[in-house]
């Protein structure tokens, strides 16, 4: 696949209000860095996710998705993220079963006093995004510019 | 077409020294919707806040965006300031340009285009953003406490002082709870009972006090300001209104081999019983696993006996159902199970015993009435050692006891040395600790007292092994300070025990759809702001059961707990969150998607009649959501597989709206 | 088979057991059998046809059919009793208005493979023994049955109906080494371009009809997504290579958990697609992941995509399987 240069791919991170959102504001007031392509869209739980919001993005062009949710265990509606994991669980892998690349798609757990894990995994995140190129393989040329 | 109005704080220098917030208004105000775009230096200020009002009644907007700090830090602030201008308050959508734009990222371009990006997906959701209008539900003026320790009767206490009834459900036969085991407390040495039992004696007294001894909550139901709670009543095979509590059946009971739980197995009991002399209720219990007449059929003596006719052989557990305002969780601690720890022979010597043990044998109602004696000879101990720490600030990777510190041991060992001291002068206490731990309101000065005046040799290090030999009890430990390994031919070992959430906490956390942490204890909702409720609604902890605490704190979050509980029955009606799930009844399937995943039982099913082709109509099964139980996490809605099912607020086209304005 | 079933048919007609039955009858050619409601025996004995290419699974229509008055009798074959106790499950069938007959079946046709064969012109078809006999403007032609099965057939997952009210013939046994994710396996080993490669030349030939979701008894909904103009997915035919990608995903995740891989969709599909390997794959990644499901075997346990357990696998769990990179 080849790397455009200087890309920088398009990241919609999801972060259920109670934890992962929070924890992206600790990062902000502990002024951990991480790259300015992830634009966080807040929604009240993981479970809240519906895959079609992850295709859409993809349609649109976004390169990268990833959700963030409060610790298994730890959800505000005890049992959110449980229903999210299984969910995205089975989605990355029909993906993955359809050619697409599954490092596109990620879940991760940030807790409200996790700024330092949410910054490096966006940071992570980005970097392994950039490595993939651009979404080629599920996006909708028309919604590009 | 909304008409929206966009402000950009500055938040002083917070945001615009990384953010161009001019660029920003600009960029803003040609979005489509948007009929004004401004910038201000502090929105949240008065002025600020002023503005907007001023906008919103001057251009008629009907939708607000305000590009500044995290909706957690002001959303209720702004969505308060647009209400009271006459805006719908869910027709406010906040980009967060500080704690996710300027505070994370240096450079000013890159800041001000994903501050404008964050802006526009702002603004493509307020297009699709509806007035919400908060529903109301009523509030029973009934409270529910669970667990009759000190920790629920102070609550119940408090709660009933304040003009409400309660009821107290405990699992035990009388209410007491642990503090009623104990002998005298820390730091001022006071006797337990005599604190404790006047509490009692107010709370069976009160006439706002109902309490339900021998039962245990069975069932759950509703949420906040109206729950359904179906309580079980355990047979006790005597009638409560009648029993006097003379204790005339407890002489006559033959079977009187029953381990006295009260006393900690150390003595026995008969298969009726009253746990103790000032148990409220004081009403007798028949132990139906020990009871002949209720095990074989034959005997009848404390039915013969009682005058009062109390005795029912037949009686079953009973169902009461009511209504509840408020839950209080008050189900309080045990001491760890101590079979883990071999090396001290708890399990192999009966000197050994646990600090709860110790705590009754030292005590005057105790089964040696208050004169000390070892458990195996019933002699008087010359040596004794106490452990600190026996299964509390365990290491993760150990398989036995706790990481956390069970906070009350280093005071109560200190408590237990010193009496011990005081009483019989002529005995030797060690105690060895790893770290005395004593911050309270003269705890220290308490902690010295007994090194300093009773002399207690305090060795920091820990017990290796406890072997018992020839009546003694063999201790070797190390002393870290003086680094040299020491051997104590003792007659006594105390172990004071790590305390952990009693066995009833996970199961009812449960019932309660109330968040536990791993290790059992109730989480609060918030840990240094919401210290005394729980993250549901309605549900409220007080004492042990949320963290270890003594006694003076436990009390304190009991009042505190109360105080939460009055403030939410002294109002007549609940506003709600009306970011719900709605469904869609022409699109619903009722195929039970939804209800499969909902943690609240929010979601039921009714037949709806629906129009049908020709002038027909058709009866359908749709879900239908109950706006106050529904919590709006959204579960639903994935589950859905029509998109029936949507949620307020952060609808499926809100969602969509965002994603592809941060796409585009 | 036919007669019996007809017999049968006609017997709960005349005895007023039920006042409808589902049944087929043949369209505009003797092997694309259409379910068809009869009510008299009169009509039965005329249009009521039964044979290798009954195919349909009848459950789904049971939803309309259980909605109106009066009862409804069914023949159902194994695979689509699971379709039957899944929509029960759903509460769309009311199963008090229908009497279900359950058929003991040992495979149905495709009339593709038939013509595949090098037989031409047929015009009526009968079993003997092992073999279909093909009656074609050419003679009587002769082909192993086996030759002509549906895929489905091939791998047949049960031959036990799970909920009937009589049956015709015996019951038979599920059947868990069918080997029906053989193909999936396959898939999964290749490289990620590879199936790429695979199922862009697959879908891309989609062209929408709808087919798949019309027959499918999961995709049931009173209105589809891709229909309602709120959905924001919502689409008529499919502009870009990623709407038609997103209709199968989408329509596949839908139905994960509900799904009890009767294969209809494969089977309509007028462009030959394998659409059953999208379901298969989350059928397949269930069982593996969370403990064998079977939709429709049973009223009562959920659907692992409607349920969850406390240690359940990660999401990257995804990054350690199917296929190098």
């Amino acid at each position: 696949m080849q790397v455009k240069e200087n890309f920088t791919p398009t990241i919609v991170a999801f972060c259920c209000n109670w934890c992962s959102y929070a924890g992206a504001d600790l990062s902000g007031n502990n002024r951990l860095e991480y790259p300015a392509n992830v634009k966080i869209i807040r929604i009240p739980c993981s479970c809240r996710l519906n895959p079609m919001f992850i295709l859409r993005a993809f349609q649109r062009g976004a390169d990268g998705v990833i959700l963030c949710g409060c610790h298994p265990g730890d959800c505000h509606y005890t049992t959110g993220n449980y229903y999210a994991r299984r969910r995205m669980t089975l989605l990355f892998s029909m993906l993955d079963y359809l050619g697409i690349e599954k490092e596109r798609t990620r879940v991760e757990w940030v807790s409200a006093a996790e700024g330092a894990k949410f910054a490096q995994t966006m940071n992570e995140f980005v970097e392994a995004v950039t490595a993939l190129g651009e979404n080629k393989r599920l996006e909708d040329l028309r919604c590009k510019q | 077409m909304q008409r929206i109005g966009v402000f950009v704080c500055w938040c002083g220098s917070n945001i615009a020294a990384t953010v161009d917030v001019q660029a920003v208004a600009d960029a803003l105000a040609k979005e489509p919707g948007v009929v004004f775009a401004t910038n201000y230096q502090y929105m949240c200020s008065q002025t600020g806040q002023d503005m907007i009002q001023e906008k919103i009644k001057e251009l008629g907007l009907t939708g607000v965006v305000i590009c500044s700090c995290s909706p957690r830090m002001h959303e209720a602030t702004f969505r308060r300031t647009c209400e009271k201008a006459g805006l719908n308050p869910y027709m406010v959508e906040i980009a967060n340009i500080r704690e996710q734009v300027s505070w994370v990222h240096k450079d000013k371009a890159v800041g001000t285009e994903k501050a404008i990006i964050l802006g526009r997906a702002a603004i493509a959701k307020v297009q699709l953003n509806t007035p919400l209008i908060a529903g109301e539900s009523p509030v029973t003026k009934r409270a529910l406490v669970i667990g009759g320790g000190i920790a629920g009767i102070q609550t119940a206490l408090d709660i009933a002082d304040a003009g409400f009834p309660v009821d107290i459900v405990e699992t035990k036969p009388t209410i007491g709870g642990k503090m009623a085991q104990l002998d005298k407390t820390f730091p001022t040495l006071d006797c337990a009972a005599c604190i404790l039992t006047p509490k009692m004696v107010d709370a069976g007294q009160n006439d706002n006090i109902r309490i339900l001894s021998y039962s245990e909550v069975e069932e759950v139901k509703g949420f906040v300001g109206n729950f359904e709670v179906k309580i079980r009543r355990k047979a006790r095979y005597v009638k409560e209104d009648l029993c006097t509590g003379c204790g005339l059946c407890m002489e006559k009971c033959p079977q009187k081999k029953v381990p006295n739980e009260f006393n900690m197995g150390l003595d026995n009991r008969t298969a009726i019983y009253i746990p103790f002399a000032q148990a409220v209720p004081k009403v007798a219990t028949i132990d139906a696993n020990y009871c002949l007449m209720l095990k074989n059929g034959k005997c009848g003596l404390c039915s013969r006996n009682c005058t009062a006719g109390a005795i029912d052989y037949k009686q079953q557990d009973e169902f009461i159902e009511e209504k509840y305002g408020a839950i209080v969780v008050a189900t309080g601690f045990n001491p760890i199970s101590l079979d883990k720890f071999d090396e001290f022979a708890y399990s192999k010597s009966p000197d050994v015993v646990s600090s709860l043990e110790f705590e009754r044998l030292m005590n005057a109602a105790g089964p040696t009435g208050g004169t000390l004696l070892r458990p195996s000879d019933r002699t008087h101990p010359h040596t004794i050692v106490f452990v600190q720490c026996v299964g509390s600030r365990c290491d993760a990777s150990a398989e036995k006891g706790k990481e956390y510190c069970s906070k009350i041991c280093c005071m109560y060992t200190a408590k237990h040395a010193m009496l011990t001291r005081e009483k019989y002068p002529d005995t030797e206490v060690y105690v060895f600790y790893i770290d005395v731990r004593t911050p309270g309101k003269s705890f220290d000065e308490f902690y010295r007292r007994a090194v300093e005046q009773y002399n207690v040799h305090y060795i920091k290090g820990m017990v290796g092994k406890v072997v018992p030999e020839g009546g003694k009890l063999k201790v070797q430990a190390s002393d870290l300070l003086d680094n040299r390994q020491i051997h104590i031919d003792a007659d006594m070992v105390v172990l004071a025990a790590a305390i952990e959430p009693d066995k009833s906490a996970r199961p009812l956390a449960t019932k309660l759809t109330a968040s536990m942490d791993t290790n059992d204890f109730f989480t609060e909702a918030h840990p240094k702001l919401r210290p005394v409720e729980s993250p549901t609604a309605g549900v409220f902890l007080s004492g042990t059961c949320q963290g270890p605490k003594d006694i003076p704190e436990t009390v304190a979050q009991a009042g505190a707990a109360a105080s939460k509980v009055i403030g939410l029955l002294v109002k007549d009606k609940l506003i709600g969150n009306p970011c719900v799930a709605k469904p869609n009844e022409l699109m619903c399937n009722g195929c039970s998607s939804c209800e499969k995943v909902c943690p609240y039982g929010a979601i039921t099913y009714e037949d709806k009649p629906f129009r049908g082709p020709n002038r027909t109509t058709l009866i359908r099964r749709v879900a239908c959501v109950n706006p106050a139980v529904c919590q709006g996490c959204g579960a639903c809605t994935v589950a859905c597989p029509s998109g029936a099912m949507d949620l307020q607020g952060f609808s499926n086209r809100q969602i969509m709206a965002e994603v592809d304005a941060i796409c585009k | 088979m036919q007669a019996v079933i007809k017999k049968k048919a006609k017997e709960l007609l005349e005895c007023g057991t039920v006042d409808r039955v589902l049944g087929w009858k043949a369209g505009e050619f003797f092997y694309d059998l259409t379910p068809a409601v009869f009510t008299t025996p009169e009509e039965i004995d005329k249009d009521f046809v039964f044979s290798v290419f009954s195919g349909a699974n009848m459950s789904k229509y049971l939803i309309e059919e259980t909605k109106k008055e009066g009862k409804v009798a069914a023949f159902i074959k194994p695979c689509d009793s699971y379709s039957l106790v899944q929509l029960q499950k759903e509460h769309r069938i009311k199963r008090e208005n229908c009497y279900i007959v359950g058929i003991a079946c040992d495979g149905m046709c495709d009339m593709g493979l038939v013509r595949e064969a090098g037989i031409k012109g047929a015009t009526a078809v009968s079993e003997k023994d092992d073999k279909l006999v093909l009656e074609t403007i050419y003679g009587e032609k002769e082909m192993p049955k086996e030759k002509a099965l549906l895929e489905r057939c091939v791998h047949c997952k049960s031959k036990k109906v799970v909920d009937f009210d009589e049956m015709i013939g015996e019951n038979g046994e599920e059947n868990p080494d069918c080997g029906r994710f053989d193909e999936v396996e396959r898939l999964e080993a290749m490289t990620p371009d590879e199936r790429f490669a695979f199922w862009r030349s697959q879908l891309s030939r989609c062209i929408r009809c709808n087919a798949c979701r019309n027959v499918c008894p999961a995709c049931s909904c009173e209105k589809c997504v891709f229909d309602n103009p709120d959905s924001g997915i919502a689409q008529k035919a499919a502009a870009s290579d990623f709407e038609e990608n997103n209709f199968h995903i989408i329509r596949a995740y839908h139905v994960a958990g509900r799904c009890t891989d009767c294969g209809e969709c494969s089977r309509v599909c007028p462009q030959n697609i394998p659409l059953h390997l999208l379901n298969r794959k989350f059928i397949k990644d269930m069982n593996e992941l969370y403990g064998f499901y079977q939709a429709g075997a049973d009223f009562e346990t959920k659907p692992p995509i409607m349920n969850y357990t406390t240690n359940d696998a990660e999401p990257s769990v995804v990054y350690q399987r199917g296929g190098s990179k």
